[in-house]
């Protein structure tokens, strides 16, 4: 079973079921480990229809464990896409009005370039000889796929978490590029606590005897019980302790008694073992290394000599920055120190802070008072790009 | 942040006072309707900075560019000069250091415009005079126990204010209780007596 999901897996990540762009060896990627990877391909999904002056396309930049399926069935999950509440015909992001563009990222598992894939060199998956990639080589992969569409500039580039990382990333490097910016519980750089958070995942993943070294698939195996516990710790992040409490307090599962065992007696145990088990059936191990650590050494002012101002200087892309009462990975703080820097930027910037307790994970869910601030930001910059509504 | 929202006859004098396609940011910018007047009738670039979370997810959502922030706290993080007005449209009188934050606003705009409610109105000055109860009128509601406003001033002091800071006085004006504009060759002890609401563009 384990073996036939791996082959599932690693087929997705070679010969993706959606829309798949390959660079031969006249277009390598340029990577920050300072090597060059190629051949690489880059998966992605659109949706909507890019007009005649291609100025109404918007790049979705998913999170962690996202994929290009931003607004359509996830081939391996069967599930609807991650943003649906969003993204998708008369939504909020209209895709009868705009052309809508989401790629799995370089290192990820579902199309684009990442351990999973099988390295040229050897015929077998990269593994762990696959370069780290940072949020800037992802970033700098997007920009491949948008030269391809032929776009100059986008309309919009969001996403949350991981997602707005690499959007500060696209409107820091490529600022002419971007006419408007929606990053969502994020930060300009992952915080210590966030960074251990992250190692207690991957030190779980790689504690699993299962995991060989990273080369589980030559094994006909996979780390399916550090990947669910990396999996577990991290699902906890991005709730929040009211919204637990509130949704499964101290409740027994489908028992009446504790069983003065180790078994799961508690509800929120059993939640959490279900999140673990689902996640392997959909994600490769190796990846969330991969994912973990970009995000680990995602540093926006550190690469702009410790002033984040400076990685926005001159700029004239709109911004809305997010956050949320509750979330703990990106607090309220993180983006109030992006605003700041736009501000001293002089750049055109809106921030709101929504009331929620759910947590991190609120930008993935129904939020009324997150979809206004979207509607209004996009409404007013599509204006401003003279877009007709 | 406006503290005395159902009072706003200064908003269209403010806007008077705006040439078209200005740079602008509105300190205190509540719902956002000096920015929405502003956008729609001179095209402004405007941005706001408002206090209260709810009035932010409103501007936004209205399509405005305002930050939620602390007049107090952060108007350090604007360059100098950033904006060719910066308005401050009563609010000053509930910062807890208008002075400095008066100086903030002549610091980041090429010209500030302040609006405060007169603590010098004749109204004010009877209530405390007759009653000897601190003043409750129709414009300044609260008690004083919780009002947010904990630095009010009158048209003279703040006048002295500018002169401390070294900021010209281009244009002032006054309002009456009706929201009219007080003749202009009216003397300053006039206007304070008479002016319920002041209207100030300063440069520095």
């Amino acid at each position: 079973m384990a073996a036939l999901r791996a082959g599932k897996t690693n087929n997705e990540a070679d010969q993706p079921s959606s829309p798949v762009l390959r660079f031969g060896p006249d277009k390598p990627l340029k990577l920050d480990a300072g090597t060059l990877l190629s051949p690489f391909q880059i998966a992605y999904q659109t949706y909507g229809t890019l007009n005649d002056a291609r100025s109404n396309a918007i790049l979705v930049c998913h999170a962690l464990t996202g994929d290009q399926h931003v607004a359509s069935t996830n081939p391996v999950t069967g599930k609807p896409g991650w943003w649906e509440v969003l993204i998708g015909p008369g939504k909020i992001i209209d895709t009868n009005r705009f052309f809508v563009i989401c790629s799995n990222v370089i290192g990820g598992c579902l199309g684009s370039t990442g351990p999973a894939s099988t390295n040229p060199a050897t015929g077998k998956p990269y593994g762990l000889d696959l370069p780290i990639i940072t949020i800037r080589d992802m970033v700098r992969a997007q920009q491949m796929l948008i030269d391809h569409f032929g776009i100059e500039q986008l309309f919009c580039v969001l996403g949350g978490s991981m997602g707005g990382m690499q959007v500060l990333e696209w409107a820091s490097s490529y600022p002419e590029r971007v006419f408007s910016a929606l990053p969502i519980a994020t930060g300009a750089r992952h915080s210590s606590q966030n960074i251990a958070f992250h190692e207690v995942g991957r030190q779980a993943v790689m504690a699993d005897p299962d995991w060989h070294g990273g080369k589980y698939f030559e094994h006909g195996k996979r780390p399916e019980k550090g990947l669910a516990v990396a999996r577990m710790a991290a699902h906890i992040t991005y709730l929040s302790e009211a919204a637990l409490h509130r949704k499964f307090g101290r409740n027994l599962q489908d028992r009446d008694h504790l069983t003065f065992g180790f078994d799961a007696d508690f509800q929120i145990e059993s939640y959490l073992r279900h999140q673990g088990m689902t996640f392997v059936d959909r994600f490769d191990a190796n990846s969330y290394l991969y994912m973990t650590r970009s995000m680990d050494y995602f540093d926006l002012a550190a690469d702009h000599g410790g002033r984040l101002a400076d990685a926005f200087a001159g700029t004239r892309t709109r911004f809305c920055l997010v956050s949320f009462t509750s979330d703990w990975l990106f607090p309220t703080e993180e983006s109030r120190s992006i605003v700041h820097a736009l501000n001293a930027a002089g750049a055109s910037v809106s921030f709101v802070e929504i009331e929620t307790d759910r947590g991190h994970d609120a930008f993935l869910l129904d939020e009324p008072e997150l979809f206004a601030a979207i509607n209004g930001f996009i409404g007013s910059a599509a204006r401003a790009r003279g877009l007709a509504s | 942040m406006s503290v005395n929202g159902n009072q706003r006859v200064d908003l269209e004098v403010v806007a008077n006072l705006i040439p078209p396609q200005s740079r602008v940011l509105d300190v205190g910018s509540g719902d956002g309707s000096l920015l929405e007047l502003l956008q729609d009738t001179k095209q402004v670039d405007g941005r706001g900075l408002e206090l209260s979370q709810r009035g932010v997810n409103e501007c936004v959502a209205r399509g405005l560019s305002v930050i939620q922030g602390d007049a107090d706290k952060d108007l350090e993080f604007y360059p100098d000069k950033g904006f060719d007005f910066v308005v401050l449209s009563q609010t000053l009188q509930a910062t807890r250091n208008p002075k400095l934050v008066l100086d903030e606003l002549l610091r980041i705009g090429d010209r500030a415009i302040v609006s405060f409610p007169n603590f010098g109105h004749w109204r004010v000055r009877l209530s405390l005079f007759v009653k000897g109860r601190m003043p409750v009128t129709a414009d300044l509601p609260y008690s004083w126990y919780d009002t947010p406003n904990i630095h009010f001033c009158t048209i003279r002091d703040f006048v002295n204010l500018c002169e401390e800071l070294g900021a010209t006085v281009e244009k002032a004006t006054a309002l009456d209780a009706a929201g009219q504009k007080i003749g202009l060759s009216m003397p300053w002890w006039f206007w304070n007596f008479f002016g319920q609401q002041a209207v100030f563009l300063l440069k520095r």
